[in-house]
């Protein structure tokens, strides 16, 4: 199955984007959020290290999807894929994809059975979805 | 200096240092360019990554490598720096690192190893950023050109390379100021950020400052 990391530059916004996602598809999907600095998580910020302990923490056959906020956070994300064993990195994916509206479409893909490549997909359409 | 031997462990250890003073010094000029075009922080997150930096290389096993000195500065930025520059200058560090393992000592054909290593580190995780887009990238690019030039290996040879890398990293950096952002923060300030000198080219400029300093103070 494919599980979900969420990655803010704020640790309560990414522990609220999980909440929500958790709320959504009651526990059948993996979600684990990474925000601020492991070292000191009132820092607004991201660090990859943090972000490489969470995709590990929740890599099952079927990949990760990262879902992130701002600018930075793709940074952060992009190394610490880097730093990850080749086998695993590969399973590894960042949606280019709103950081609520996108996770959220990933998490109700991947409920309903979804690939690593559905989940992105489905987070990426998020961008063209209106609100009003 | 030795002239087969251009820089060792110890040097580096001593770079570092150095770079964290500098960074200390440059602290509010730092934070002042980003307060113009980012988020007034770039400063502040320089020198505390660079202090915690320095802590952690008081702790260096005498054994360690060039290699060593790299990662640790590179893993303690990223554990340290919460805004792009801790996964930026974090990535360059550990990319220059992967040039560097099992060296104890570095020549000039290292050294540009090293440097060519850090710049497409820096590339790489920032989307395939280039000289003209008003980052980093405009100092470290033209810098890395003139070690890609040198094939002089001596001790003067480092020296004039670095200096000649100083002068084009000097070039490219005053380069950014007429620049609209293509990343970063600044990016979304769109024509405001034209006539600000980019905060993250200019730290990338004074490390390289830096190193062009103790190359020459270690030569004489």
């Amino acid at each position: 199955m494919v599980s979900i990391v969420i990655v803010s530059h704020s640790k309560r916004l990414a522990e609220g984007v999980k909440e929500l996602l958790n709320q959504t598809v009651k526990g059948n999907v993996i979600v684990e959020s990474v925000g601020g600095l492991a070292i000191d998580p009132k820092v607004i910020g991201t660090d990859p290290l943090a972000i490489k302990r969470a995709i590990l923490h929740v890599m099952d056959s079927g990949g990760v999807l990262i879902v992130c906020d701002l600018g930075s956070a793709i940074i952060s994300s992009k190394a610490a894929i880097k730093m990850l064993p080749k086998e695993i990195r590969e399973k590894v994916i960042i949606a280019d994809a709103p950081l609520v509206e996108g996770s959220f479409a990933a998490a109700v893909e991947i409920s309903s059975g979804g690939s690593l490549n559905d989940a992105r997909n489905a987070a990426e359409d998020s961008k063209n979805l209106r609100k009003v | 200096m030795d002239l087969t031997k251009t820089l060792d462990t110890s040097d580096f250890i001593e770079i570092i240092c150095r770079v964290s003073l500098v960074m200390e010094e440059n602290e509010e000029y730092l934070t002042d360019l980003d307060a113009a075009i980012g988020d007034a922080d770039h400063g502040i997150n320089m020198n505390r990554g660079f202090k915690s930096v320095v802590e952690q290389l008081k702790k260096t096993d005498p054994d360690s490598d060039v290699g060593d000195v790299l990662m640790t500065t590179g893993t303690v930025l990223m554990e340290m720096v919460g805004g792009a520059a801790g996964p930026l200058y974090g990535m360059m560090f550990t990319g220059m690192a992967s040039a560097a393992s099992d060296k104890k000592e570095v020549n000039n054909a290292d050294l540009a190893a090293i440097f060519i290593e850090g710049l497409k580190a820096v590339q790489d995780i920032g989307g395939g950023t280039m000289p003209g887009d008003k980052t980093m990238v405009d100092t470290l690019y033209p810098a890395v050109q003139e070690f890609n030039k040198s094939h002089d290996t001596t001790c003067a040879g480092l020296i004039n390379v670095l200096e000649r890398a100083l002068m084009a990293a000097d070039q490219g950096l005053k380069s950014t100021i007429p620049l609209i952002a293509k990343k970063g923060r600044a990016s979304y300030l769109g024509e405001r950020a034209v006539g600000h000198q980019d905060p993250g080219a200019t730290s990338a400029y004074l490390i390289i400052k830096v190193i062009y300093d103790f190359a020459r103070g270690k030569g004489e």
